[in-house]
């Protein structure tokens, strides 16, 4: 598998160290009530049958985190953004 | 090496081989000779040597069945001792000079096997025979039985010592890859090199040409060897076309990635020095063309395993490239024209053909045309039913379309099923192929992406479309590069090679007579398949499992087909119906070493060295590895025991004074204005509040709340701070602070870098360290206690002006510092501590001391912080802060993570002081029973303190902290360890910690 660093081009997986699902967000709040909320947060992951964003860190490269776009039935990537917005060469 | 090389089988002319020199090699200890451009297959047929091994179950006698690396049956063993590899096939194996082989899985010997009696029992060794057998009694399995059908079975043995030779790993980069070098494979290279693109031709084979090689054909009026050499030429002499012969493309991966195999070395008997004997690449193309032919299939039939039983394509191989006459007296049996033209080549060797049995119901006008051409009968519904001999075919039954059994005598048949195309790199990632009802056979599916098929491969068998459609394959490659690939005239294939290659498969006669073979490689029959069909194994992925058709290094290439068809008739289903199995990567088998590269041993993974590491070899250090460092594990004197080194390194810490290289844990420099607010954030603990010129320990949690490592962080300046983190952990925590303000919080001010190379640090530990440090720090500094206090750290020079930085931080509970310099002054430094220090009676000491010291002072560690713990697990509880949000305060709060009866640090001390403590063992109450139930907990780490004179360690137990003062069992049923421990504050030396404030 290749990705596509927005800074550093395509290069081979093994420059990339996976994380996971980019879609899940850290809740604000400490109260007892958001106990679900990070639950899901820290544990539960979709595996959709489809496109799925993850967080991927160009670790051997520029250190950025990326947004990948893959098709989790193919492998294909659709997508490489940078995870922190308005970052870019 | 020259001399008498009488081969009886070699044909005066033809062929491409050498005949003005000659490779002698041994066989089975025989010395035989042969020539270049010989495979060991070719040489040994030429030596009249067709029984080249054992088979897998019954010891069947084999012969040679290919002429490719399809090969089921000849397995030989290449090269002796150390150098020795399994399983290699004979019809691959370069021919060299002093090639040394042996045949396989045989005893005594290959004509006399004395375990070919196994054939004798063939009843209990069905298929699924292991599951069935050998049931009872159940002791019997591991001890009887077992050993005796891995004595009885198998292939070849394996080298014992280690592989002597290199092997290793590159990368290449191509527009379109070729994959094969028959006529499609170098008319595709050819339209797509001559556009400009970068062509990588990858050929398994020693030589360019494919079947070209093998077959009598014409291309433009001239033999077609000469079109392959102009070709060879042509894209040669192109730049940006790379040919890789004797290279295998064995899998295919995302993202236009392929793995082949180059042999580079594995047709000379040891390779030049600095050559690797095989090289893995991993080529990265933007398209692919995939010109891998096809492989042809056997018939199955009673006894169709006998050596002289031989694929008709690989009889003309044999001919044709090899000037090789398989046999003297042969019969052609097969479904399909094409190969009724192997009687003509035979005739042209000088070989009688005695008939050609022909199992379609209809006359077919080119195989009669063949048949008159070979002086033959031609025999039409007809087919063999059986074959006579033992250790060479000596005559087959025919059965003709009346039921009517003729004997003829022969010592060769050539046999075809047909061709199946070569599929296997387009189903890698997934891709099925499909039934094409008019070829009889397997065709590419669902290609992978940027994948085109062409020739054989896509099924189109005859030269002609093999030529065309390799040549529209390879420009439309180019063109899909961005190139313009011009139009070239294809030369005219001779007609003659243009044969029909429609087929109607016979697959299998029925109502033979004798052990019909499906799966050469792992003795597999027809009775075992209809015995899986019965016992409910109906489809191919099934039927694999139970009869282990299609499994061990040849993937079933000559079985796949055969297998399903035989499958579909016992099962009354139609053979396009019944499907196939997978094939994975790899195409062909790869060395485990090939894998490796150049990574064993020592050179598994590169060393890091600390910055003193040469001053540290010149001591003459015990080194240790510590993920990817070495570090000094201590520092013996000359005929001293481990023990006492680390004994005498640690007292000497608590008594004068020591000094260690810690360069190897993790550095990151945090700055920014929101630089304090970050570090909140991701520790437990607060340090925005810590003032400029102090350092503070930091826990760190992760988001589930369990302590993910810890460290000191010292505040340089306002917007400056300095992290450690262990050494183990010192990339992950980076990355975790990059996701940390790349991702959660990038509105914050703050950057950092792993500066963790940049620095050489050294701690200073002892009742002494003021005053070897104040020789080594410029005087301007003042490091008096007042000045300088325990935490304290800042910015110094040392040695008369080299920037360094000084904090007073203590692991071993005694008056310490770390001083670090810039990672180039690291062994002077070193060296300028040790001289400073030389009247204070200082002494280097290791990791192993290190790790004493701080089990002393119960300082968690890497055994305590193992991923499973909480900071109150670890006594630690209070550090975290409940005033901010922190990554982990969340989930670190529920209530099972803080509940007082989770396993917490405690120290152990044995009650008897002579008693040795072990790490792992479990801690029990006193006078319970050692049964999982009563299990509380388990000591994590464990020393001899040379301080206190008796082993002690740290522990996590249930409701520890309660529990100070009583005696439980650290049992350890691996080793046999049964002591009485006592509980205690995890603190053995100085728990005021007024040492390291003086």
């Amino acid at each position: 598998m290749r990705i596509r660093c927005p800074y550093c081009g395509e290069r081979a997986l093994e420059e990339f160290t996976y994380r996971g699902d980019a879609t899940v967000t850290r809740p604000k709040s400490l109260e007892p009530q958001a106990a679900d909320a990070w639950v899901d947060y820290v544990y539960l992951r979709d595996n959709p049958d489809g496109h799925h964003r993850e967080h991927w860190h160009h670790s051997a490269g520029c250190h950025a985190w990326l947004v990948v776009t893959r098709d989790m039935r193919s492998h294909e990537i659709v997508a490489v953004e940078f995870a922190r917005k308005g970052e870019g060469p | 090496m020259t001399g008498t090389s009488f081969q009886p089988r070699r044909l005066a002319t033809g062929g491409l081989i050498d005949r003005t020199r000659t490779h002698s090699f041994a066989f089975d200890g025989e010395t035989l000779a042969g020539h270049p451009g010989d495979t060991l297959a070719s040489a040994l047929l030429a030596n009249g040597k067709r029984l080249v091994g054992r088979s897998f179950k019954y010891h069947r006698p084999r012969g040679i069945l290919t002429a490719g690396s399809e090969e089921p049956n000849a397995l030989v063993e290449l090269r002796a001792g150390a150098h020795r590899e399994p399983n290699t096939r004979a019809t691959t194996i370069e021919l060299y000079d002093g090639l040394d082989a042996a045949s396989q899985n045989r005893w005594p010997s290959l004509k006399l096997d004395l375990l070919a009696a196994n054939q004798l029992f063939a009843p209990i060794f069905g298929a699924g025979f292991y599951y069935k057998t050998f049931m009872w009694p159940a002791s019997f399995w591991e001890k009887v039985y077992e050993p005796a059908i891995r004595r009885a079975a198998g292939l070849g043995r394996a080298a014992t010592e280690p592989d002597p030779d290199h092997y290793e790993k590159a990368n290449a980069f191509c527009d379109v890859f070729v994959i094969g070098a028959g006529a499609s494979g170098l008319a595709a290279a050819l339209a797509a090199a001559r556009s400009g693109a970068r062509v990588i031709l990858c050929e398994e084979d020693f030589r360019l040409g494919g079947r070209l090689l093998a077959e009598r054909s014409e291309i433009g009026g001239r033999p077609a060897i000469e079109w392959v050499k102009a070709a060879e030429a042509e894209l040669e002499a192109l730049p940006n076309c790379r040919i890789m012969e004797r290279t295998s493309v064995v899998g295919v991966y995302d993202g236009g990635t392929y793995a082949a195999l180059e042999r580079v070395n594995d047709h000379v008997p040891v390779p030049p020095a600095h050559e690797p004997r095989q090289r893995l690449w991993r080529i990265v193309a933007k398209r692919a063309v995939l010109t891998a032919g096809a492989i042809e299939r056997p018939i199955v039939f009673g006894d169709n395993d006998r050596p002289g039983i031989m694929l008709a394509g690989a009889v003309r191989t044999y001919l044709n490239r090899f000037g090789v006459a398989p046999g003297r007296r042969a019969v052609v049996f097969a479904d399909n024209d094409d190969a009724f033209r192997t009687a003509v080549d035979l005739l042209a060797a000088g070989v009688e053909v005695a008939a050609l049995v022909d199992a379609r119901k209809g006359s077919s006008a080119s195989a009669r045309d063949a048949a008159e051409k070979a002086n033959a009968r031609y025999l039409t519904g007809a087919v063999i039913q059986r074959v006579r001999g033992g250790q060479s075919v000596r005559g087959v039954e025919i059965r003709d379309q009346g039921g009517k059994i003729e004997l003829l005598d022969c010592d060769l048949v050539a046999m075809s099923g047909g061709w199946s195309p070569t599929v296997h790199l387009t189903t890698h990632l997934n891709g099925k192929p499909k039934w094409d009802e008019s070829l009889g056979a397997l065709v590419p599916g669902a290609l992978p992406p940027g994948m085109s098929v062409a020739g054989a491969a896509s099924g189109q068998f005859g030269l002609a479309s093999c030529l065309a459609s390799g040549q529209s394959a390879g420009a439309e490659a180019a063109r899909a590069c961005g190139f313009a690939p011009s139009v070239h005239a294809l030369p005219a294939a001779s007609a003659a090679s243009d044969e029909t290659t429609a087929s109607t498969p016979l697959w299998q006669v029925a109502d033979g007579k004798g052990k019909a073979f499906v799966d050469f490689q792992n003795d597999v029959t027809v009775s075992d398949v209809k015995l899986a069909a019965r016992e409910g194994f109906r489809i191919p992925e099934h039927l694999k499992r139970y009869t282990t058709l299609g499994m061990a290094t040849d993937q079933g290439k000559t079985a796949n087909a055969n297998g399903a068809a035989v499958l579909a008739r016992v099962t009354g289903r139609y053979v396009g119906a019944v499907g196939t199995t997978t094939f994975r990567p790899p195409f062909t088998p790869v060395a485990i070493a090939a894998f490796a590269g150049h990574h064993r041993g020592q050179d598994f993974r590169p060393a890091r060295l600390a910055p003193s590491h040469g001053w540290a070899e010149e001591q003459g250090a015990h080194f240790v590895e510590t993920g990817p460092w070495l570090r000094a594990l201590y520092y013996p004197w000359e005929g001293e025991e481990p023990q006492a080194t680390v004994n005498r390194e640690v007292a000497n810490v608590r008594d004068r004074v020591g000094v260690c290289d810690v360069s190897t844990l993790g550095k990151i420099d945090v700055q920014g204005k929101d630089a304090g607010i970050f570090l909140d954030r991701v520790y437990a603990n607060t340090f925005s509040t810590l003032p400029v010129g102090r350092a503070r320990y930091g826990l760190m949690l992760r988001e589930d709340g369990f302590v993910l490592d810890d460290g000191t962080t010292a505040r340089l300046k306002d917007d400056h701070y300095f992290m450690t983190t262990t050494t183990a952990n010192a990339v992950r925590v980076m990355q975790h602070l990059e996701f940390c303000q790349q991702c959660l919080w990038p509105e914050l001010d703050v950057q950092m870098v792993s500066v963790t190379e940049q620095w050489a640090q050294f701690a200073v530990a002892g009742p002494r360290a003021r005053d070897v440090l104040q020789g080594v720090v410029d005087p301007a500094h003042d490091l008096a206690n007042a000045a300088f206090p325990h935490l304290a750290a800042g910015e110094v020079t040392v040695c008369g002006g080299t920037p360094a930085r000084l904090f007073r931080l203590s692991f071993s509970g005694e008056l310490a510092y770390e001083v670090a310099v810039p990672a180039r002054f690291g062994e002077a430094m070193m060296r300028a501590i040790l001289e400073a220090g030389a009247p204070y009676g200082i002494a280097p000491y290791g990791t192993e001391a290190l790790g004493v010291l701080r089990i002393e002072k119960g300082h968690p560690a890497g055994s305590e912080l193992n991923g499973q713990t909480t900071a109150h697990d670890l006594g630690l509880g209070k550090l975290v802060s409940a005033k901010k949000d922190f990554i982990g305060r969340f989930m670190a709060a529920r209530p099972a993570l803080t509940d007082p009866a989770r396993p917490s640090l405690v120290g152990l001390s044995p009650v008897d002081r002579d008693d040795r403590l072990r790490a792992g063992a479990h801690l029990l109450p006193k006078d319970e029973e050692a049964i999982a139930k009563n299990d509380q907990g388990y000591v994590t780490s464990i020393a001899f303190s040379p301080s206190l004179g008796h082993w002690l360690g740290l522990g996590l137990l249930v409701n520890g902290p309660e529990r100070h003062g009583e005696i439980v069992r650290a049992y350890d049923p691996v080793r046999g360890g049964d002591v009485a421990v006592e509980i205690c504050p995890p603190c053995f030396i100085d728990p005021e910690g007024e040492r390291l404030r003086v």
